[in-house]
C-alpha cells in the first residue's frame, strides 16, 4: 500500500467517524430515537425499474430504486448526474425511454396526461426554491389544493391550513396573509411544505429541501422531514447534498455517478463502503 | 456540405415541432373553455388586466388617429370639394381597418408582454412545475382564462376605439374644417349601411370589425402564452420571451389582417 493510499484511508476512516459521531449527536440533541434503517417493513410505494432516460445526451441509465410504505430514499450526486430528473419521473413530468415507474403498483408511465394529474395528488412536492405563487397569500398557497381537488368548505380549509402551517412550526396568524416575498428562506421552504401536505399525500418528493439555508435552519428543515416520516409515516424521496441532513433522514441512500446508481444502501452501509468513488464523495462533500 | 443539410434538416424539424406545439397549445387553451373546472376568478381578473387596464392607450390611440385621419383626408377632399365625405372615410377606415389592427397592436404590446412575463417568471421559477405537480393543468389554469379574456375583451376595446376615432374625426370635421356634427354623422351612418349586410341586419362592416380583433385577440393571447411557457434561462429568458411575443404577435396581426381582409371581402361580396 502506497503512502498516498494510507493517507486516503487515514482520511475516509475520519469522515466516517466524524459522520457516526455526528449521527449519534444529532440523535441525542433533537431527543429523536433515530430512523430505522433496518425494519421499513410493508409494500414498495414508489419503483423504479430499470429505466433509462436521454435527451441530446444521456440523463439516466437502467436505474433501479424502490421505497417501501415509510421509508425516506435520498438520491444524492454530483450536480447534472439526474437527481431531479428522477423526481420528475415520478411525478411523471417526464416519461422514460426504456423502463417503468410504479405508484402503489400502478404503472405511471403510460398514463395520459390527465391521468397523470390524478396520480400527482396522492404526490407532495417541494421545490428547491419552494415554488410558491408569488401573486397569492401564504393561505391561499396551502390552500390551492385543497380548493382544487377536495369538497372542503372555507372554514374546513382554514382549520386545514392552520393545522399545517402549525405542524411546520409557523404561527398561523402571523404567516397566513403575508405574501411569499415577505418571507425568509427558510419559512418560504416551510410553506412549502405545507402546501405539499395540504392534501395529506402518501409520497412526499424534496428537491434539494436545504439549499441556499444556514444550518440553523437546515437543522430545522431535515428535522422536520424526520418529523414527517416519524408521525406521519409518509415515504419520501429527497434529493439533497448535504451529507450531513442525508445521513440524518436517510432510511436508504441512493448515489447517482455517471448517470447510474453506483450505490443503494443504508447511511450505515454508505459510511463503511470500500469503494474509492463512495469514498471520494463523501470526502468531497 | 453535408454538415449543412444535418444543420438545415435540424432546423426545418426545430420549426415544425414549434409550429405543432403553438397549435397544439391553441386548440387546448381553446377546448378547456368549455371544460371544468372553470377559473371564473382568473377570467375576470384577465378581463379587468386586458381590458379594463388597456382602455386609457386604446382611448387616446383611437382618439388621435380619427383626429389625424380626418385632418389628412379633409385635406385631399377639399381638393374635390368634397370634405363632407370625411365621416365616410373615417368610419370605414376605423371599423374595418383601423380599430382593429391598432386596438390589437397596443394590447400586444401591453398585454401581450405582460402575460409573458409573467408566465415566463412562473416557469423559471418552477411555479408551473409546482401547479402540475398539485394535479392543475397550467395550460388550463393560466393559459384558457387569458385566451377567453382577450377573445372577449378586444372585440369591446375595439368597438371603443373605433367609436373614439370617429368621434376624434367629428372634432376635426366641426372645428377646423367647418363640417356640421349632423352632416358627420350622417356620413358615417351611410357609410356602415352602404357596405351590406349580413343575415339581414348586420351591417357587413361590423363583421369584419368584429371578426378581426376575435381573431387578433387568440393571437396575441396564444403567442404570449407559448413564449411563457417555454420560457428558459432565467431572467434572460424571461426578457427574449417578452420580446418574441411582442414581435411575433404584431407581425401575425399584420399578416393575418391581409389575408383575413381577402377571406372576409370575398365572403361578404358572395352573400
Amino acid at each position: 500500500m502506497t503512502e498516498t493510499r494510507r493517507k486516503e484511508d487515514r482520511a475516509s476512516g475520519s469522515i466516517r467517524a466524524a459522520i457516526r459521531k455526528e449521527l449519534a449527536e444529532d440523535a441525542q440533541q433533537d431527543n429523536i430515537d433515530g430512523i430505522d434503517t433496518d425494519n421499513v417493513e410493508g409494500r414498495p410505494v414508489i419503483e423504479i425499474e430499470e429505466v433509462s432516460l436521454a435527451f441530446d445526451q444521456p440523463i439516466l441509465e437502467d436505474i433501479t430504486l424502490s421505497a417501501k410504505e415509510g421509508e425516506t430514499i435520498v438520491i444524492v450526486g454530483e450536480s447534472g448526474t439526474g437527481k431531479s430528473t428522477a423526481l420528475k419521473l415520478i411525478l411523471r413530468l417526464l416519461v422514460p425511454e426504456k423502463g417503468r415507474v410504479l405508484i402503489d403498483g400502478e404503472d405511471i408511465t403510460h398514463l395520459s396526461f390527465e391521468e397523470a394529474l390524478k396520480v400527482r395528488q396522492k404526490m407532495g412536492m417541494v421545490f428547491q426554491g419552494a415554488a410558491l405563487f408569488d401573486s397569492l397569500t401564504v393561505f391561499e398557497n396551502i390552500a390551492y389544493p385543497l380548493r382544487e381537488h377536495t369538497d372542503l368548505d372555507e372554514d374546513q380549509i382554514e382549520e386545514r391550513v392552520r393545522q399545517k402551517l402549525q405542524f411546520v412550526d409557523l404561527e398561523p396568524d402571523e404567516v397566513m396573509e403575508k405574501l411569499p416575498s415577505e418571507l425568509s428562506g427558510g419559512m418560504r421552504k416551510r410553506v412549502g411544505i405545507a402546501r405539499g401536505l395540504a392534501n395529506d399525500p402518501e409520497i412526499m418528493l424534496y428537491d434539494e429541501p436545504t439549499s441556499g439555508l444556514d444550518p440553523l435552519t437546515t437543522g430545522t428543515i431535515t428535522r422536520l422531514i424526520m418529523k414527517l416520516q416519524r408521525e406521519l409515516k409518509v415515504t419520501s424521496i429527497v434529493v439533497s447534498h448535504d451529507i450531513r441532513s442525508v445521513f440524518k433522514m436517510a432510511t436508504k441512500v441512493a448515489l447517482l455517478h455517471d448517470h447510474k446508481i453506483v450505490f443503494f444502501g443504508t447511511p450505515e452501509e454508505m459510511s463503511a463502503a470500500e469503494d474509492q468513488y463512495i469514498r471520494a464523495f463523501l470526502g468531497q462533500t | 456540405m453535408s454538415e449543412l443539410i444535418l444543420r438545415l434538416n435540424a432546423q426545418a424539424k426545430s420549426t415544425v415541432l414549434s409550429i405543432q406545439e403553438y397549435f397544439t397549445l391553441a386548440w387546448n387553451s381553446l377546448r378547456f373553455i368549455f371544460a371544468r373546472p372553470f377559473y371564473t376568478q382568473d377570467l375576470i381578473q384577465q378581463m379587468d388586466e386586458i381590458g379594463v387596464k388597456s382602455l386609457g392607450i386604446v382611448l387616446l390611440t383611437g382618439l388621435f388617429t380619427g383626429m389625424v385621419l380626418a385632418l389628412q383626408s379633409s385635406v385631399q377632399l377639399q381638393t374635390f370639394g368634397a370634405t363632407m365625405y370625411i365621416g365616410r372615410l373615417v368610419a370605414g377606415s376605423m371599423i374595418r381597418e383601423l380599430g382593429p389592427v391598432l386596438a390589437g397592436l397596443m394590447v400586444a404590446g401591453r398585454v401581450g408582454s405582460g402575460i409573458a412575463a409573467q408566465l415566463g417568471s412562473m416557469k423559471v421559477t418552477e411555479q408551473i412545475d409546482a401547479l402540475n405537480t398539485l394535479g392543475t393543468d397550467p395550460i388550463k389554469k393560466l393559459a384558457t382564462p387569458r385566451v377567453l379574456a382577450a377573445l372577449i375583451m378586444l372585440p369591446v376595446l375595439t368597438v371603443i376605439n373605433d367609436l373614439v376615432g370617429i368621434i376624434g374625426g367629428n372634432i376635426i370635421a366641426r372645428f377646423m374644417v367647418g363640417l356640421p356634427s349632423s352632416l358627420y354623422w350622417r356620413t358615417v351612418w351611410e357609410q356602415i349601411m352602404s357596405g351590406g349586410f349580413t343575415m339581414r341586419y348586420i351591417p357587413n362592416d361590423f363583421v369584419q370589425g368584429l371578426t378581426k380583433p376575435l381573431v387578433f385577440g387568440a393571437i396575441i393571447s396564444i403567442t404570449a402564452c407559448y413564449f411563457g411557457l417555454r420560457t428558459t434561462g432565467g431572467t434572460e429568458g424571461v426578457g427574449q420571451a417578452t420580446t418574441k411575443t411582442v414581435v411575433t404577435s404584431s407581425i401575425l396581426i399584420l399578416v393575418v389582417d391581409y389575408f383575413l381582409t381577402q377571406l372576409l371581402l370575398s365572403v361578404l361580396q358572395t352573400q
